[in-house]
């Protein structure tokens, strides 16, 4: 499995870098015009937004939603003691007690696959249901959404339609041929901290006064674009910069800042960035965002994979659970959907030698998503893993009808014409080969 | 707006509606019309179009600097040139211009484009394939090799991908198939899409490709490219123009293709590379788009393309000397301030089209002039792709070397090799940076440069105000403009960054002009 195993930590880091290097990510609005479709409504639209939580690097199933004590220490590892739930035949990590109790509220895939073994390729896959080779570089579902539910569709938020928390992946989960209009707006920052400074929304030093004597200045010195008024490039510029002080100096701000929640929710979030990233992605959804990518990374558990899961899991069990019983407290989880999983699972034989010393290389042949709200049944398990979790034993289900799945429950029909380039005719989610929509959770 | 914007205007720049705008016109024009412009106002007269007037030098300067060698003038190269008063100033600039290695590396980033020098997916090329490829065509940009050679070497090129550098235009391809190459060579070499052709021309050409393989080694991602010695037959083919042949067993028909479509009188090659050369000088092409030539897509100009073609196979297909016809004509010296609105005066090229910095460009303009660096790395981890410090995003060799300033500023992923894949459209988020980024912010204020100025300038506001002027618009502040610049409160040193950050957001600095 690829040369880039052992490279993840320099590779994380090297993504890190990047992200803080050049700050801002990568958003939307103003650009490629993309043709939106009409997209007929599908029966049975229940979701108006997605809050999608990605286990960047790859969970293993075995170790969160799966789990296989009967396959002995070579499997299971030293954790033997799964917590059983409210819901037939569902027992999870033993390290998730918080969720355990709220089964009922949502359901597990366990037999999630595609066999793609390298993070880009598994990554491409998982987000946009397309296997990469094509010559088009397809956009990923937050792309879409964006498309079919953002400013083309009616959206006025001040926030962009389509926001990450904090850190972009790259073009691995992207707008892809539909351009940067639709890319995911990436915060920065950390929501963690005592001020969460949103890159380019949120200024540490510069007070609004300074804002707008800094803007009048610029407004005396901007000779050419007195010189041309009427040129349609520097109105295109004009219409972002009204979009950015809008940001900057109204409301926009103010959706940012958690410090307006109160304290003890707070705490039962986590006040981590995992914990803190899922109570702000509540915030957005509640202003009425439609798609957040929660990227929490740190999966990739080649080494010392016992060790980072009981630092690891108690995050997301905590941050996880809160978000479930908030939305569901303030009545938000009916239309909001929430699905965490990663690009792929990890092997289930742990690898005892040197240099893995007890660490789990990729496994995609299969692997656990979960699914809860926005119209997705609770209470259930789909399909299952052999007894050692390393194939699907039954009900394999793809990438392609897990996203095609979710369109349907935003009301968006996944056999409408995806816009493209090329104007080729292709759908927006054709169902994989064999299997088929999750029916049974909806 | 109306109101406001010629108010400012009067304000900002003293000038009447009526005669040319200083700083960015001048009166007359300092160079002779060519034969060039004699077809291209042709062309606008008969659709009573009035051409822009002539750039200022300061604003030629600029120009010059940025289209031929993606950078900015230094204050020093602005501060010499002002100086220059004979009268072959312009094309003298050029000339210079023409032999700096900053040209080689800002050309042969638009041709890593086309050609889709990167790394990884979905190109594959793999780090050591990447640099072999990019230095060889930077290597011929350099030397100014004749262009219809250097095609003949990427089309007829066998062996390692690491190894023999040229062979890398079939592995930079996403396909492997005779049909997905034919479709990279119609759009690389002719500027035409495959799938608007009748099937059977398609197949055609992919027959000339036919009998490539790629041949695994032991070495990770090497592929040989060559013909595939099984195969023993001749081969029958017929050119686009409708031609048919037979080649020889044991001969190449990649060697037949590449003869054909580089023949002075090919109707595709010519066209497609003098359209391209224009379209990478103002930005569109006068066939649009550049990769989109054909019978129900014409060209807005014809005259000034078939123009430009006739001396580019005159020139046996020499790009510096069309790249200096172009710019030293009337044409590309209009100021970018059109006199004339009319609806489809911009696609005839009645002044300059102004749009927005490369985002490369961009990237390396912002550091240069706060006087920092930033810092790649390759996320291949082996080979290990080394980075000097002061590595500049415009001679970035991989594509799959990036930042996310450079996503967000739409450097293209160099997928398809399309001309539309880079994207110069401003959007939010960029402008979000710009205007309020920790990240811009903290660079103004640790910037060495601007440190130095404020030093240097010993609290005169107009010292450093025009010292700002030269270093970001590379031209000196108008008299309003320094007395709307000394009007502005704060403290010295902050009064300099929130100049320097206003004429950073400055239309004049963030567009090509």
């Amino acid at each position: 499995m690829s040369r880039y195993s052992s490279e993840m930590d320099r590779r994380e880091a090297i993504a890190a870098m990047l992200a803080s290097a050049a700050g801002l990510g990568l958003l939307c609005q103003g650009a490629v015009e993309a043709q939106a479709p009409v997209v007929k409504p599908a029966a049975g639209a229940k979701a108006k937004a997605v809050i999608q939580i990605w286990l960047w690097g790859g969970s293993c199933h075995i170790d969160t939603f799966d789990p296989k004590p009967e396959a002995g220490r070579d499997y299971a590892g030293p954790l033997t003691s799964p917590i059983a739930t409210k819901t037939d035949g569902l027992r999870i990590s033993e390290l998730m007690p918080l969720l355990a109790p709220l089964s009922d509220k949502y359901s597990v895939i366990r037999s999630m696959t595609h066999g793609v073994n390298s993070h880009e390729t598994a990554s491409y896959l998982v987000q946009t249901g397309r296997r990469s080779g094509d010559r088009l570089v397809y956009p990923c579902m937050g792309a879409v959404v964006s498309l079919l539910r953002g400013y083309d569709a009616g959206y006025r938020g001040m926030i962009p339609p389509y926001v990450v928390l904090t850190k972009p992946q790259g073009r691995f989960s992207e707008s892809g041929f539909l351009g940067p209009k639709y890319k995911p707006f990436a915060t920065g920052g950390d929501p963690a901290a005592k001020r969460f400074a949103v890159e380019g929304v949120i200024s540490e030093q510069i007070t609004d006064d300074r804002q707008k004597l800094r803007r009048d200045l610029l407004h005396g010195l901007d000779s050419l674009g007195a010189a041309m008024p009427g040129n349609d490039q520097f109105a295109k510029l004009d219409q972002t910069e009204k979009a950015a002080y809008d940001l900057i100096l109204g409301d926009g701000a103010k959706l940012f800042d958690l410090n307006q929640e109160k304290d003890d929710l707070r705490e039962r979030y986590g006040r981590t960035t995992f914990g803190q990233s899922c109570l702000m992605a509540r915030r957005l959804v509640e202003s009425g965002v439609p798609y957040v990518t929660v990227n929490y990374g740190g999966w990739d558990t080649h080494k010392q994979h016992f060790e980072t899961m009981r630092r690891k899991l108690p995050e997301l069990d905590k941050g996880l659970s809160t978000l479930i019983t908030d939305l569901s407290d303030r009545g938000l989880l009916d239309s909001t959907i929430v699905w965490c999983g990663g690009e792929f699972g990890r092997t289930p034989k742990i690898g005892w030698e040197a240099p893995w010393n007890g660490g789990r290389s990729h496994w995609g042949s299969v692997f656990s998503a979960l699914v809860a709200g926005g119209g997705f049944k609770g209470g259930h398990v789909v399909g299952s893993s052999d007894a050692r979790g390393e194939q699907v034993k039954d009900r394999p289900v793809s990438p392609q009808d897990l996203i095609g799945t979710m369109y349907q429950l935003l009301g968006i029909d996944p056999d409408s014409p995806m816009p493209n380039p090329r104007g080729l005719d292709i759908k927006l989610m054709p169902a994989a080969e064999g299997g088929g929509r999750v029916t049974e959770l909806i | 707006m109306g109101i406001l914007d010629s108010a400012r205007r009067t304000m900002a720049l003293g000038a009447s509606a009526a005669g040319p705008l200083a700083p960015y016109e001048l009166a007359a024009w300092p160079i002779a019309a060519t034969p060039l412009d004699v077809l291209h106002e042709k062309a606008l007269a008969a659709r009573r179009l009035t051409p822009a007037r002539p750039c200022s030098d300061e604003v030629y300067l600029r120009r010059v600097f940025i289209d031929l060698l993606g950078t900015l003038p230094k204050p020093d190269e602005v501060n010499a040139f002002a100086q220059d008063k004979r009268s072959d100033r312009r094309a003298r600039l050029v000339d210079a211009l023409l032999t700096r290695p900053e040209f080689a590396d800002y050309w042969a980033m638009r041709w890593g484009d086309t050609l889709r020098i990167k790394a990884e997916f979905p190109i594959n090329l793999w780090p050591n394939a990447v640099q072999a490829y990019h230095r060889w065509v930077r290597d011929q940009v350099e030397s100014n090799r004749p262009f219809d050679q250097v095609v003949t070497e990427l089309l007829t090129a066998n062996g390692s991908n690491f190894r023999v550098a040229p062979a890398n235009f079939y592995r930079a391809i996403q396909t492997r198939d005779a049909n997905g190459i034919a479709e990279a060579v119609a759009l690389t070499w002719m500027g035409t899409r495959l799938d608007k052709w009748p099937a059977a021309k398609r197949t055609d050409l992919a027959r000339f490709f036919s009998r490539l393989i790629f041949k695994k080694t032991e070495e990770w991602k090497e592929e040989i490219v060559c013909l595939d010695p099984t195969i023993v037959e001749p081969l029958d083919v017929t050119y686009p123009d409708g031609k048919s042949e037979r080649i020889a067993a044991g001969a190449d028909p990649r060697r037949a293709f590449a003869a054909w479509l580089t023949a002075p009188t090919n109707p595709y090659f010519a066209r497609s590379l003098a359209n391209r050369m224009w379209a990478w000088l103002f930005g569109r092409g006068i066939v649009h788009e550049t990769d989109d030539i054909r019978p129900d897509n014409p060209p807005a100009l014809p005259e000034v393309l078939s123009y430009l073609e006739a001396e580019l196979v005159k020139a046996r297909f020499d790009l510096r000397a069309l790249i200096k016809i172009i710019v030293g004509s009337r044409c590309y010296q209009q100021s970018a301030i059109a006199q004339s609105t009319a609806p489809g005066a911009e696609a005839l090229f009645a002044a300059y089209p102004v749009r927005r910095l490369d985002a490369e460009v961009l990237c390396d303009a912002l550091l240069a002039i706060t006087g920092q660096t930033d810092s790649y790395s390759s996320q291949v981890p082996e080979p290990f792709t080394w980075m000097p410090e002061n590595q500049r995003a415009v001679a970035l060799g991989d594509g799959s070397i990036t930042s996310s300033f450079l996503e967000m500023f739409g450097r293209p992923p160099r997928d398809t090799g399309l001309d539309s894949e880079r994207n110069n459209q401003p959007t939010d988020s960029q402008r979000l940076y710009m205007l309020n980024s920790g990240d811009l912010q903290r660079r103004l204020e640790s910037s060495p440069q601007l440190r130095s100025l404020g030093l240097t300038s010993r609290g005169n506001r107009a010292t450093m105000v025009r010292g700002l002027y030269v270093l970001i618009l590379s031209r000196q502040p108008t008299d309003a403009e320094l007395a709307a610049a000394g009007r502005y409160a704060g403290a010295p040193f902050q009064a300099g960054l929130d100049m320097a950050w206003a004429l950073l957001n400055t239309k004049e600095f963030l567009y090509r002009h």
